[in-house]
């Protein structure tokens, strides 16, 4: 017996995340860490949550034990339900065959059943790698009041954005007229956020559409949308005003959390009302040393810092010892820096150590060459021998 | 490590509320906040559970709303379990009033104790706090065919400062030759962490024979009948604090800034689990400095910390300085104030430009929701 949900979520989290390249080689997109002690998709999971919406199926494919082992059984973010919760659903084997998910609308398609189950009117559909704090709820209202088919969430992006980007051409009304994956001159700068809710029946009609038409890229940005939109479907643009961040590339991954420490940082962690929920690590509160010297960042618990932190997000578990100095840079979880070492306008990833006087990264102002300069970046379970250099834009995978 | 289904641990979650009593007036022993963001009963609770002991009563006596907020479900503790997990077991009295020692509780409670399959019983209070695998000493305990095996440390005894202190005596054998009670002398000796393994049965004995005698102390019946009963010591050396007066709760939050006292209290072995909030990671802001402090996630600082164990959740303004001061869950200092030597109970609230300094012999104790 399953009781009917209003509204099922389907989150999209089997990407690879290929340009994250050393960060994500052993873990998919959606478990990279993210502000001190989150990974990417606690925040759709907790704004599920706070929105009300109790069903989550997430889908995986690439490199997927950590984000099993993440999830578990939903229990940080409230997701383990009697009816509904969070399941985690990977590829799986059929009478007739077994196939990977081939695409976004292809990875719904093979998980029908799962939805059907619960027999729901609307599906969200969600990606695993964006960060933002979003009431669900309203957007369903909106479909709901505008008895539209689909309905799109856009936030408005710059010109120059906009060309890198899926753009709506909306009517007054916000019905959407026209869509252009990726345009070289936008008619719009309503940018698509890769958020979805689907009227459960259309999109079941659609997929199964998709399915027997074989297009290839059984994808909702190439194939559902353009397809509903020329079947004069009812699609909307439900607009979002407030922080959204896309973190497919190391660039934008340090800037979102660099954005944490500006001082009127556009993501509020600290509301009670909107928490975001992240499976704990258990570790006692961080201590800070004597010699430590700390300034505008962001440090989580169980670490000991007894070195310099400037700028910078420091994970749980970390430690910098005396004399070590962390600028501008991202230390992920449970990764030691060693003493005279500098780590500056970098990532460092999971269970790393920086020996003795070793060096990662460049502050801009020292690069003559502006070109050359960019972020460096340590993959997870690497150590950098001591007095090795990481040089900027440099990505090391394995330890040197 | 596997569950051990053979043992009982039974948690007093009240003892000895009236040695602290600015900090248990609307909390029991058990849910005193410590070290940033625990309470007392998570150290017990956690011992029992690295221990393998997976059915866990917990004996509550007053004021235990906190305490039922706390421990919720066990599920935290990883108690929340089909076999066994954590039962809470409120004041439930024979006699009429509340019970006045520990066999008074027990027998009070005695119909879960005899229900348990287990065939061993641990004891513990939460004013002790320390990591212990009860696993040697329970190993102990069957080897020497022991009636009772009290588990104490080796330290120093200061008769002026501690409160409500037991201390032991061995033969060579390692056998109890005497129970002292808050004895009249100071120095190094074994002190009691009034820890104990008891087989069910004979805890059962102990218990039937002190009701009818109208005895209810554990202690004064261990000292009673020290000769007739085997009870062995068990040493336990690790790291370990006792919290019996509002100076020494104080001090005792301090001592977790010295680096080996936290290695030994968290380690990777024994990991002491609290309820989760869920609060965002410490936020330091511009012109903080801070040295020498233990943070919980949560807060957020923008003035000068120093020698201080900050809780979830403290928020500390611009230009303001706290010195050797231990600020539980929800403080807020405004801007500019002067804070030495104080602790601020639960969610005070301090506006700008206040001072206010205790001494550390003699902390300026600051009581909950209190606005100044």
């Amino acid at each position: 017996m399953f009781t009917k949900k209003k509204c099922v979520a389907m989150l999209l989290a089997g990407g690879q995340g290929s340009r994250l390249y050393a960060l994500t080689r052993d873990m998919a997109k959606p478990a990279v860490p993210y502000g001190g002690k989150y990974r990417l998709i606690d925040f759709p999971l907790s704004n599920c949550t706070n929105s009300g919406i109790d069903t989550v199926g997430v889908l995986t494919q690439y490199q997927p034990l950590v984000l099993n082992e993440y999830i578990g059984n939903g229990q940080p973010w409230d997701l383990d339900k009697l009816n509904g919760g969070v399941h985690v659903l990977p590829p799986y084997q059929t009478s007739i065959g077994a196939s990977w998910y081939e695409g976004t609308a292809n990875a719904i398609y093979q998980n029908m059943s799962f939805i059907e189950r619960y027999n729901p009117e609307y599906v969200i559909v969600l990606g695993g790698d964006h960060i933002y704090k979003m009431d669900y709820s309203k957007m369903v209202d909106f479909h709901v009041q505008n008895n539209a088919d689909l309905t799109i969430a856009v936030l408005d992006v710059s010109y120059d954005e906009a060309t890198r980007l899926g753009i709506m051409t909306c009517n007054e009304d916000m019905q959407i007229i026209d869509f252009e994956e990726k345009p070289k001159q936008p008619k719009s700068t309503l940018a698509s956020m890769g958020i979805y809710v689907f009227s459960w029946e259309k999109l079941k009609k659609y997929l199964i559409e998709n399915e027997n038409a074989n297009t290839g890229s059984k994808d909702f940005g190439k194939d559902i949308i353009p397809s509903m939109l020329q079947n004069n479907e009812r699609l909307f643009a439900y607009s979002f005003e407030g922080y959204w961040k896309d973190v497919g590339t190391l660039d934008s991954l340090w800037e979102a959390n660099m954005d944490l420490l500006s001082p009127n940082s556009p993501l509020d962690l600290y509301d009670l009302k909107w928490k975001i929920y992240s499976r704990n690590s258990n570790m006692p509160p961080q201590y800070i040393g004597s010699n430590a010297n700390i300034e505008n960042s962001m440090i989580s618990e169980g670490s000991n810092i007894d070195g310099t932190v400037d700028f910078s997000v420091v994970f749980s578990g970390v430690t910098i010892e005396e004399g070590a100095s962390v600028k501008y840079s991202i230390v992920m979880p449970g990764s030691v820096i060693k003493k005279g070492a500098i780590v500056e306008y970098a990532i460092v990833g999971e269970e790393c150590v920086i020996e003795n006087n070793a060096h990662i990264g460049r502050s801009p102002e020292t690069i003559e060459n502006k070109d050359d300069w960019g972020i460096a970046v340590v993959g997870h379970n690497v150590t950098i021998s001591e007095s090795k250099e990481v040089k900027p834009k440099q990505i090391i995978a394995d330890s040197i | 490590m596997g569950v051990n289904y053979s043992v009982l641990g039974l948690i007093f979650a009240s003892m000895h509320d009236s040695s602290v009593i600015e900090l248990t007036k609307q909390r029991t022993m058990g849910s005193i906040l410590f070290g940033g963001r625990y309470r007392l009963i998570d150290f017990p609770l956690s011992n029992m559970v690295n221990s393998g002991v997976y059915e866990v009563g917990v004996i509550t006596k007053s004021n235990y709303s906190s305490l039922l907020d706390h421990l919720g479900s066990g599920r935290e503790w990883d108690l929340s379990r089909k076999k066994g997990g954590l039962h809470l077991l409120p004041p439930y009295s024979q006699v009429g009033g509340i019970y006045r020692g520990r066999l008074e509780a027990l027998n009070n409670i005695w119909s879960f104790v005899e229900n348990s399959k287990a065939k061993y019983v641990i004891l513990s209070d939460c004013d002790f706090v320390t990591a212990i695998d009860f696993n040697p000493a329970l190993e102990q305990h069957i080897k020497t065919e022991a009636d009772i095996t009290a588990i104490y440390s080796r330290s120093i005894y200061d008769n002026e400062r501690t409160r409500y202190t037991n201390v032991l005596e061995f033969d060579e054998s390692g056998r109890v030759s005497e129970v002292l009670i808050e004895p009249q002398f100071s120095g190094e000796c074994n002190i009691s962490l009034d820890m104990f393994i008891i087989s069910k049965e004979f805890l059962k004995k102990i218990v039937k024979e002190a009701a009818s005698k109208n005895q209810y102390s554990l202690i004064t019946e261990i000292q009673a009948k020290k000769d007739e009963y085997k009870i062995y010591g068990y040493e336990h050396k690790n790291y370990f604090t006792k919290i019996d007066s509002v100076q020494s709760y104080y001090e005792a939050n301090l001592a977790l800034l010295n680096t080996e006292n936290r290695d030994k209290l968290f380690t990777t072995d024994l990991p002491i689990y609290t309820k989760i909030r869920d609060t965002a990671p410490v936020k330091y802001g511009l012109e903080s400095n801070i040295k020498n402090s233990l943070i919980a996630d949560g807060c957020v600082i923008e003035g000068t910390v120093e020698n201080c164990v900050l809780f979830r959740g403290v928020k500390i303004g611009k230009g303001t300085v706290v010195k050797n001061s231990v600020l539980l869950q929800g403080t807020e200092l405004g801007e500019r104030c002067k804070m030495n030597s104080i602790i601020t109970d639960k969610n005070v609230k301090i506006s700008n430009e206040k001072v206010l300094t205790g001494s550390e012999t003699y902390p300026l104790y600051i009581g909950k929701n209190a606005s100044i």
